[in-house]
């Protein structure tokens, strides 16, 4: 499944609710944030190889505001996952796919 | 065993990459923790030859992976943590395989610098930024502190106040680092303050900055200031640490003997590790061109 598209109104459904059945890797990002164009293909290969096993959704800070701030984003990219309904792992920064491909698989235990 | 291993993947490494790729050495590149190196970081690359319009760095970065890829490098997104060029074959390990060569070119880069005090790694996307165009955008209407004396320094403090409203910039010494033409940009910039003889000393808040200790260097005062934001812009850092008893080091850059040598036959520095004077991506591809010309010729030399 490719990346999913997330907003103030769909993330409680679609990230916090959908966790319940499987860990979603949530990425927030900005067009004009030059580490997240460089997370950008990495994170859509990982959706790709864990399909079926985690979701992924990206979150546009510039489209949405309510979740970023309820979370505290002030850095960008910026990570959570998800695990019955609750964040279990979170980071900012660009980081390696084989890094990130870790914490998808600690998230799978 | 390989032929030659490159060790980082800016454009010092990709540079060499694509050199010794079309010289049919198969080289095999190992990235490290920041992969493509420091201009992932940056946005619009205005003065890379070839790009009239500027590129974004991390496309002028994606661009140099597929042309070394293209020739046949073999790039691996792993960090290598120990290095034996002593030995011969040359040995770099790489967590718990190790890998050897007969030749090796250097091209680790530098990263940037942070004010490394207790805790700080928890205020990274809590108030506390390396990257100001990434996170200028959340701190609209606030208060920003700026660490650096330098054009780095004040380039952020100029484009933060697109989005604050207020950015002091502390300044270690007395005086600014920066260049004429960007003091006096900063000067002009009505949001823009400045702070001399000041140094954070320790972070203030709980779960994010709420404030900072700042030292007063003239006087050794200490007090804690508020403020919602800290951008740190201090410079950079080569990344020699794994080098260190293996390559002659000056103020931990990389020593190169002759353009692109080392005291090792057969290993060869290229880009920032070994340039603290002009620390450009053209500089550095420069210097990756000169150092897989050299394996090359070290390597048939040898056969």
């Amino acid at each position: 499944m490719s990346e999913i598209t997330l907003t103030d109104n769909n993330f409680e459904q679609e990230v916090v609710e959908a966790s319940k059945t499987m860990p979603v890797l949530t990425d927030f990002w900005a067009s004009w944030c030059p580490p997240c164009r460089a997370m950008s293909p990495i994170i859509e290969e990982l959706a790709k190889e864990y399909d079926g096993k985690i979701k992924v959704g990206k979150y546009n800070v510039e489209e949405g505001t309510v979740v970023a701030e309820k979370l505290g984003v002030q850095s960008i990219p910026a990570f959570f996952i998800y695990k019955n309904g609750v964040v279990i792992d979170s980071w900012v920064g660009a980081m390696s796919k084989e890094e990130v491909a870790k914490k998808i698989e600690k998230a799978l235990l | 065993m390989e032929q030659l291993i490159i060790i980082g993947s800016g454009p010092a490494g990709y540079t060499a990459a694509i050199y010794a790729a079309r010289a049919e050495l198969k080289p095999l590149m190992f990235c490290g923790d920041e992969v493509g190196g420091q201009l992932i970081t940056t946005t619009e690359v205005e003065n890379f030859p070839g790009f009239p319009d500027g590129i974004l760095g991390p496309d002028l970065m994606a661009a140099m992976r597929k042309q070394a890829e293209k020739f046949g490098t073999r790039v691996v997104e792993k960090k290598v943590t120990a290095v034996d060029f002593k030995s011969s074959p040359k040995k770099v390990t790489v967590g718990d395989e190790v890998f050897e060569a007969k030749s090796i070119i250097v091209a680790t880069g530098a990263s940037a610098r942070r004010l490394n005090l207790p805790g700080e790694a928890k205020y990274y996307g809590k108030g506390l930024s390396a990257c100001a165009t990434c996170d200028g955008f959340f701190f609209k209407n606030k208060n920003l502190f700026v660490v650096g004396g330098g054009d780095a320094a004040l380039e952020e403090a100029i484009f933060l106040t697109k989005f604050a409203s207020e950015v002091t910039v502390l300044v270690r010494t007395d005086v600014l680092r920066a260049s004429k033409i960007m003091q006096e940009r900063a000067e002009a910039n009505p949001k823009i303050k400045f702070m001399f003889n000041a140094s954070i000393v320790g972070y203030v808040g709980d779960d994010k900055i709420v404030g900072a200790r700042v030292k007063n260097n003239a006087t050794n005062e200490e007090k804690d200031i508020p403020i919602d934001g800290i951008f740190i812009a201090i410079g950079h850092d080569p990344n020699t640490k794994i080098f260190e008893g293996q390559l002659a080091l000056e103020k931990n850059y990389i020593k190169p003997v002759g353009f692109v040598g080392t005291e090792i036959p057969g290993v060869y520095v290229a880009g920032d590790v070994a340039d603290w004077r002009y620390r450009q991506a053209i500089s550095a591809a420069g210097t990756g061109c000169m150092a897989a010309l050299e394996a090359e010729k070290f390597l048939a030399g040898n056969e």
